[in-house]
């Protein structure tokens, strides 16, 4: 997928006035904020249920090696084969052997996040294979070649209508505009896909190390079907997506579909263990799994770690107040909001990400959200130091912060510094009580007034009234 | 050296140790012979079979209580005839000794693309949540669980259970590990993804009846 | 002044927060009544300046290390730190100890001024078990829950609880009154286009209450809203919730032209 975070400050003002982008997700609360809101309130064990997540997923990632060696034993005894793949690069390479082996022509998909980390459909359409995006959201980002952007609702920032418009174009059917007969024309179309693809890719929100299963949740069914036809099925997921067994997978499931849509369960959690056994009539003959580093295992052990318990259930953009004004888009890459904020610098490196973990208040509603505690704007925090250590910070930022430094180390200094300050602020309201307008403004009074000191300090009126007390 | 070798210890060089020793390894190969117990959902009811009616029809779905495994076909030709489905099915050898009424077709074969009405036998139901556990095998095709439009289930209320963790009591029981396919079924297939406004029969089955029996 | 005579007065240090200092005054002596009120002596210590927060915040430690050290030296003589402030008073009682990771005998102070350390309104409910105010004001008001106050320091209802004993005044909820108003310090001039999305949203949500007043606990978030309320145009009134609760609302509010004499 291609890299445009090096954009987000153009792409973020163009988000702001994209009125079809901004009627879309203002759909985003009702959808999603409130309905989670709800479904936790309605489950008294939600916030211990929340700690035991976080507390599995930090028991799994110490024993990361383990756990992935027990999994992979297990995926081998049900007749699988589990590839490692370093990087983008690596898995492509893995998944077209695998696509040319199998003869394919026409691919089918189930969402993947991991496999937009792989830029995985530009290098399969490359290659001359058929690639179709089956998840309906998805399917309909295709058809407008955009990526997604949201990590479980790829397409959210379409409306109705643009919807209508890339379905009449694509299927060469009159136009629709009601939801279900559009819903009922990409089941259609979708259909004869599914039954004559050679090979199926899906995800995999967990990897269960007891039994060797990918387990998937969905609502549509479309991964469902894009595995269960195909000769032959390949997963896609990360290194750090394994549980050990399915009793610490059940917590999972209790959390994801409430933090993500707000549901008590999603309509299908599927586990895929292995390709068809003998005398089964129907799933794949053949079945893989390509599990992803690209950049995982340098967080272990760093102050990055914490990020690797992320289940992509997409709740921390869903309350991003940044995230809820600008869209996905605006972030350039496969991840976006809170977590991609994290994710993007470290996975794509510090380069061209700057913006991201600056373009947030540090108002840490993610946090508060987080199925599994992930201390999102702590995470974002140390990405900036890095920044600045880096000496990325912009250089008339840290110009202003050693000025700063410099006189607030020195009281005397400052509060005689701040007196001048707001006597000027005060001479220049003019009585009027407000700034239109600064010399040197840094931005404030675009959009704002500065309200005007009243000329005097506190700490100057409080020694003048009550001394030092 | 391999992907895989370059995985692990870049892993083991993150986490600051080398392989795990035996100890450690037996430790946690332990944790998953005896898996923790964790939190789950209360679920205090009395009636079991009314919670996981209340639940699934909550997303759409429909149930009906029936007495015996004899009445499935009649309760599904009735479902047929309500919707205007043709008399045909697929339905799994698990449910291979019941009697169809004259004019019925049934294949228990996989699915395939026109077929508009299928038929399982449902391994467990978790009133938890309302939902039904499928397992893949010769008798219990997984195709039928997604291709048709309709799907009917039979949840024997025997299987009926509280939680997700005691279908996984079940499984270590009947000593097979997984089968090749699980699949939790909790409604009718779904769609928030125009608009944000819900869409039954996104490409799964549109209509979701199960046959709560006994 | 009411004294508690069997126990003694705990000695309060106010922290001046750096904006309130500049901006508002009456916000610091609004404070002092409020804690001389139930029962603190308060001092202001001279050698204060600024929480560390910008540096904190723009990716330098360093500059942060220092001030926090300074902070640690002015206050820690105190039985309490107080300040009119969610934000800076958070950045004190979480970030301060973990700045301090590797230098135990510095950790440990900042540890121990963390744990004296409140925002306001909070240690005046749940410190000093203030139930209500001595105060009018007359008007509607709607509260903005500023995000440190609220998600690291806990303020929700106690705010609201003294409001309720204010005579005179009616509170009016606005939706989403716990969601950014797009202040977040640096934020809002790197960002002001966003900045100010996110201000209209929160001030949409503010005037479909019909309240005249809104109030927060967070002098920057409020400078922002009140610049945007300015620049529109809006009558709407903003002030810090101590002024009010203090008595001391009777000024222009924020932005607001002096009356004419
Ligand atoms: S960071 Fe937390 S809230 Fe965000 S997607 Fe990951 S698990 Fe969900």
């Amino acid at each position: 997928m291609e890299f445009r975070s090096p954009e987000f400050k153009t792409r973020a003002v163009h988000a702001l006035h994209d009125a079809n982008l901004q009627k879309a997700l203002s759909n985003t609360k009702a959808g999603f904020v409130v309905k989670r809101a709800q479904a936790a309130a309605e489950m008294p064990e939600f916030e211990a249920l929340r700690d035991t997540a976080a507390e599995i997923k930090n028991h799994v990632l110490a024993n990361l090696d383990h756990y992935l060696e027990k999994y992979e034993a297990a995926v081998t005894a049900a007749g699988g084969h589990v590839h490692y793949a370093t990087d983008a690069e690596d898995a492509r390479r893995i998944i077209l052997g695998i696509c040319k082996k199998a003869n394919a022509k026409r691919i089918t998909k189930g969402k993947s996040m991991v496999s937009e980390e792989m830029s995985l459909n530009e290098a399969l359409i490359g290659e001359g294979y058929e690639v179709v995006e089956t998840d309906l959201g998805e399917y309909i980002i295709q058809l407008a070649d955009e990526p997604p952007s949201h990590i479980i609702a790829p397409a959210i920032h379409k409306t109705k209508d643009q919807v209508a418009d890339l379905f009449a174009a694509a299927h060469n059917k009159p136009r629709k505009t009601d939801r279900a007969a559009l819903v009922a024309e990409a089941r259609e179309v979708l259909r004869e896909k599914y039954f004559t693809a050679e090979v199926g890719i899906t995800g995999g929100n967990f990897l269960v190390a007891e039994t060797g299963s990918s387990v998937i949740v969905t609502n549509e069914g479309n991964g469902d079907l894009t595995q269960t036809l195909a000769k032959v099925h390949i997963v896609t997921s990360g290194i750090e997506r394994v549980i050990p067994t399915l009793d610490d997978l059940s917590v999972f499931l209790r959390i994801l579909a409430r933090s993500a849509t707000g549901q008590e369960t999603e309509s299908y959690t599927t586990f895929s263990t292995g390709p068809r056994r003998p005398g089964d009539i129907d799933g794949p003959e053949e079945y893989h799994v390509v599990l992803l580093d690209n950049g995982r295992s340098k967080m272990l052990g760093s102050r990055f770690q914490d990020m690797l318990r992320c289940i992509r259930c997409g709740a921390c953009m869903n309350h991003c107040p940044v995230y809820g004004s600008i869209g996905g888009h605006a972030y350039g890459w496969v991840y976006p909001g809170p977590m991609g904020s994290v994710l993007t610098p470290l996975i794509k490196g510090m380069d061209g990400t700057y913006d991201l973990p600056n373009a947030c208040t540090l108002n840490g509603r993610c946090q508060s959200v987080c199925p599994v505690r992930i201390p999102l704007p702590d995470l974002l925090r140390e990405i900036r130091h890095q920044q600045f250590r880096k000496d990325m910070t912009p250089k008339r930022q840290k110009q202003a912060l050693k000025l700063w430094r410099y006189v607030a180390e020195r009281p005397k200094l400052y509060h005689f510094a701040e007196r001048i300050g707001v006597r000027i602020l005060a001479s220049m309201a003019n009585g009027k009580g407000k700034l239109r307008s600064l010399p040197f403004d840094p931005g404030w009074t675009g959009a704002r007034d500065l309200p005007a000191p009243t000329g005097r300090t506190f700490l100057e009126l409080w020694q003048a009234k009550r001394g030092d007390k | 050296m391999s992907s895989r070798d370059t995985i692990f210890k870049a892993i083991r060089q993150g986490l600051g140790r080398g392989p795990l020793d035996d100890a450690a390894r037996a430790k946690l190969d332990a944790r998953i012979a005896e898996p923790p117990q964790h939190i789950r959902a209360t679920v205090d009811d009395a009636d079991l079979v009314a919670r996981f009616a209340q639940r699934f029809e909550s997303r759409s779905g429909t149930t009906e209580r029936i007495a015996s495994l004899a009445d499935v076909p009649a309760a599904v030709a009735a479902l047929a005839e309500s919707y205007a489905i043709a008399p045909s099915a697929v339905v799994g050898t698990a449910l291979g000794e019941l009697a169809w009424p004259e004019g019925w077709q049934i294949d228990h074969g996989a699915a395939t693309i026109d077929v508009m009405l299928g038929v399982s036998l449902a391994w467990r139901g978790i009133a938890e949540t309302g939902s039904i556990l499928m397992l893949s095998g010769p008798e219990r095709p997984i195709t039928h669980n997604f291709v048709p439009e309709t799907h009917v289930v039979v949840l024997p209320v025997e299987h009926l259970v509280r939680h997700y963790e005691d279908c996984w009591v079940a499984l270590r029981e009947a000593g097979q590990g997984a089968p090749r396919a699980m699949n939790f079924i909790s409604g009718p297939s779904r769609t928030g993804d125009v608009e944000q406004t819900i869409e039954l029969g996104a490409h799964g089955p549109r209509r979701m009846h199960v046959l709560i029996l006994g | 002044m009411s004294d508690t005579p069997t126990k003694p007065r705990p000695r309060v240090g106010l922290f001046a927060t750096c904006v309130m200092n500049a901006f508002r005054p009456s916000i610091g002596f609004a404070s002092a009544k409020l804690l001389e009120d139930a029962g603190c002596h308060v001092s202001v210590p001279a050698a204060q300046t600024c929480c560390g927060q910008p540096g904190l915040n723009s990716g330098d430690e360093d500059s942060a290390l220092a001030l926090a050290k300074q902070v640690i030296e002015a206050f820690e003589e105190f039985d309490y730190v107080v300040g009119p402030s969610g934000s800076c008073m958070a950045t004190i009682r979480h970030d301060y100890p973990n700045l301090f990771a590797d230098m135990a005998d510095w950790r440990k102070r900042a540890e121990a001024l963390a744990a004296k350390s409140y925002e306001l309104l909070s240690f005046l409910t749940d410190v000093m078990g203030v139930t209500e105010v001595d105060a009018e004001y007359h008007g509607t008001i709607t509260y903005h829950d500023s995000c440190s106050g609220l998600r690291s320091m806990g303020v929700k209802g106690q705010p609201r609880q003294l409001l309720g004993t204010v005579k005179g005044l009616t509170i009016k909820e606005m939706e989403d009154t716990d969601v950014c108003c797009g202040f977040g310090g640096t934020f809002c001039v790197k960002y002001p286009e966003i900045s100010e999305k996110m201000a209209d949203d929160k001030l949409a949500n503010a005037a479909a209450t019909g309240a005249d007043t809104l109030l927060g606990g967070d002098l920057g978030c409020l400078l922002h809203l009140a610049g945007r309320l300015r620049r529109k145009g809006s009558p709407v009134k903003v002030y810090h919730t101590a002024e009010v609760l203090a008595g001391l609302a009777d000024g222009p509010s924020l932005g607001e032209a002096p009356k004419e004499a």
